[in-house]
């Protein structure tokens, strides 16, 4: 219970505002470097993604061409799709797919942490266990995919060896396949470590309750236990699908560098010094990102669930 | 005043540490103004040819420190615009020129402070090497070598006392092949689109210089000769491009790759036998005992140059200490260094008296290896009896068939190079 009762007194904004006068004064040091390092970055991008340029220089302006030129060809379909209606439906479907194997896998994970391993000793060594992906540096991470899925790697030795192909099977790097494989092989921790401090705080009694009033484990489930881990489901899903919508490594080095991403093509621009075209693309990434959070939190508000 | 301005510029520009330390060691006797002024180059490049050795050898002999801001070439040019006053010395490829000039960001070198000027190879200041003609289709280095003055954002077609940089390092590069796995001789551009090489091939996905790669690709198929590979015409990017989508579709390619370390690893791993690639990545495949050829290619190679400028805010000591390093530089120890990395040094007179003979045997006149070859790092490259791919120098530089490019159609490449990833 008392996890419960401290969360619920810190996060309920009515009772924020009962202690006004300090509130200011706590939340100011955070403000600032809100305000400095996130606001104006932000409100910068947004009037430079107005502005012109050329080879060398960004130039004060007001004009649209950055989106327009984003946009071009992009509502007459005779070509086939534009490159970025083609990126985004690719990045959206990682994300979907990615989204719905790290819930899928995240919440059994956690769900076995919170209710099946007792001793706290144990909880924090197994998620420990759980963070070894992130204990290496990306580049190496992302080579070592190599031995294991590459054309002589140890999967198709097997597959050969077994019989069960006769051929190398290539889909398995530089594919959709090894993106998204190396996606919830990283990002699952993420669904895991909100949903599993929501899982700690549902009341037991309750599920003795249920149990007591002849529910069975499926109920238990289903009307009790994801319900309650709404607000975790919510928050690891907002963090799995904006480190997703903005990643341009993992899909450049897993992909192959054949799988186009928006990352990269802000990278690119970025890098021959296209600094209004990049941040109007990162204008509009950001908007659809926020676009899916804000629709997300309208299923439910955080907020008060927390 | 003046000495003031520039003794404060050059105290932001040394470390305290650092500075208080040379400072007190190796300038001892001199008036007090330079004591304090302890050498410290803030050295913006990509570093690759900047090793450990280089740099303790430097102060070894001139009592210099380098303090290095390492960033990719790209990163590099925009470092220069947007920070110019944030380096002393910036090493960038010549193909950056004609973006970078013009901003007046660069000063002017003189070249009547670099001792061994006249020994610069013709490479750089003619176009030529041992008097032959070579290619110059994109970013020769000969178009974009000369200014107007030294404060001028224009160039100058015919020589003059001022340039934009200060040539170090070039070569030629060309396809790396695994020979024990492709078993057959290779020897045109066109081979990297062979469907024989289907799922085997690779390009990098670095769009102002993998286009050049498939420029050549491109004419040595014979589907188009190109007026200028270095300068394409819109249309002539949409060909290019279109065979390249292609070849993408129909599953050409196993990867792209950005990161010289990608490079090495596809080709390493056997997922790539064909591929563009790069001088040293070809050493560090080899180095793991895996063979790998830089093969030459009848219709040349693509090549590059970089050079040493600094920004146009340089004077007073400042400029001093760094026309005292290029001078280094160019004296003959890290030029040796860079040939045998299989690079070739600017100045090469300089560079043969630091290189044993069988070593510029091998490595400039393209003989059979008297000796086992070594890497700088003391890793064997070659056995003896073995030759250099593609030979000597003469043979390698003056086959050169076009140099990396900024196009003037550059935006429309880089989004058309997009295109082509997605699709």
């Amino acid at each position: 219970m008392l996890p419960y009762i401290i969360n619920n007194s810190i996060f309920n904004m009515p009772n924020l505002f009962k202690i006004k006068p300090s509130v200011g004064l706590l939340s100011l040091p955070y403000s600032l470097v809100f305000i400095f390092f996130f606001f104006i970055p932000l409100v910068l991008t947004f009037v430079i993604s107005f502005w012109d340029y050329n080879e060398y220089s960004i130039i004060p302006d007001l004009i649209l061409e950055n989106y327009r030129y984003i946009f071009e060809n992009c509502f007459s379909f005779e070509n086939g799709m534009c490159v970025t209606f083609k990126t985004y439906l690719s990045t959206f479907m990682f994300c979907l797919i990615t989204w719905f194997f790290t819930l899928i896998i995240g919440f059994f994970v956690a769900y076995f942490l919170a209710f099946y391993v007792n001793s706290l000793t144990w909880q924090i060594a197994l998620f420990l266990l759980c963070t070894i992906p992130f204990w290496t540096s990306n580049v190496i991470r992302m080579i070592s995919w190599i031995p294991l899925l590459g054309r002589n790697g140890l999967v198709n030795d097997f597959f050969l060896s077994t019989g069960l192909t006769s051929t190398p099977q290539e889909w398995l790097l530089y594919s959709g396949f090894s993106v998204v494989l190396a996606f919830v092989h990283l990002y699952t921790l993420f669904m895991i470590v909100p949903i599993f401090n929501s899982m700690m705080r549902i009341d037991k009694s309750i599920i003795e309750a249920a149990y007591d009033n002849g529910a069975n484990g499926f109920q238990i489930l289903w009307n009790i236990i994801i319900p309650l881990c709404k607000p975790g489901i919510v928050i690891g899903s907002i963090f799995v699908i904006t480190v997703v919508m903005g990643d341009f490594i993992t899909i450049g080095i897993m992909g192959g560098q054949q799988i186009p991403s928006i990352g990269k093509i802000i990278y690119v621009e970025m890098s021959y010094l296209q600094l209004p075209a990049a941040a109007a693309n990162a204008v509009i990434l950001l908007f659809l990102t926020l676009l899916i959070i804000w629709i997300m939190t309208k299923m439910i508000d955080i907020r008060k669930e927390l | 005043m003046k000495k003031n301005i520039t003794r404060r510029n050059m105290l932001k520009t040394s470390t305290a540490a650092v500075g208080a330390v040379a400072g007190a060691g190796l300038l001892k006797g001199f008036p007090a103004i330079h004591a304090a002024d302890a050498p410290v180059i803030r050295y913006l490049g990509t570093a690759v040819n900047m090793g450990d050795a280089v740099q303790k050898r430097l102060f070894d002999d001139t009592g210099i420190k380098v303090k290095f801001i390492v960033k990719t070439t790209d990163e590099v040019v925009k470092t220069i615009f947007t920070q110019p006053n944030s380096f002393d010395i910036v090493d960038s490829e010549y193909f950056s020129m004609p973006k970078l000039v013009p901003s007046g960001n660069l000063l002017g070198m003189d070249t009547k402070r670099i001792k061994e000027w006249d020994n610069v190879t013709s490479a750089f200041t003619k176009g030529e090497v041992a008097g032959k003609k070579i290619g110059d289709q994109g970013t020769a280095p000969k178009k974009v070598m000369y200014l107007k003055g030294s404060n001028s954002k224009e160039f100058a077609s015919e020589p003059t006392q001022h340039v934009t940089l200060i040539p170090t390092v070039y070569n030629a590069d060309t396809l790396g092949i695994r020979p024990d796995l492709i078993k057959r001789p290779i020897s045109t551009w066109a081979e990297l689109l062979n469907p024989e090489f289907k799922g085997k091939a690779s390009i990098l996905n670095i769009p102002s210089i993998g286009i050049m790669d498939a420029a050549m690709v491109v004419e040595s198929m014979g589907e188009y000769k190109y007026p200028d590979k270095g300068n394409m015409t819109k249309k002539e990017i949409d060909l290019t491009m279109k065979i390249f989508t292609e070849a993408k579709k129909a599953g050409q390619f196993r990867a792209f790759w950005s990161d010289f370390n990608e490079s090495v690893n596809l080709m390493a791993s056997g997922e790539v036998v064909i591929q563009s690639m790069w001088s040293p990545a070809i050493t560090a495949v080899r180095t793991k005992g895996i063979p790998c050829v830089y093969q030459p290619l009848k219709e040349g190679y693509r090549a590059w140059a970089a050079g040493f400028g600094l920004p146009a805010t340089t004077k007073g000591r400042q400029a001093d200490i760094c026309y005292e390093f290029i001078n280094w530089y160019l004296s003959g120890w890290v030029g040796a260094y860079l040939n045998r990395q299989g690079y070739y040094s600017a100045v090469i007179p300089t560079a043969k008296k630091y290189m044993e003979s069988y070593e510029w045997d091998y490595w400039m006149l393209g003989k059979p290896a008297t000796a086992d070859i070594m890497s700088p790092e003391g890793k064997k490259l070659a056995s003896k009896g073995e030759i250099r791919d593609g030979g000597s120098y003469e043979a390698r530089m003056g086959s050169v068939e076009c140099w990396n490019a900024t196009m003037d159609e550059n935006k429309y490449m880089v989004r058309k190079w997009n295109e082509m990833i997605a699709s």
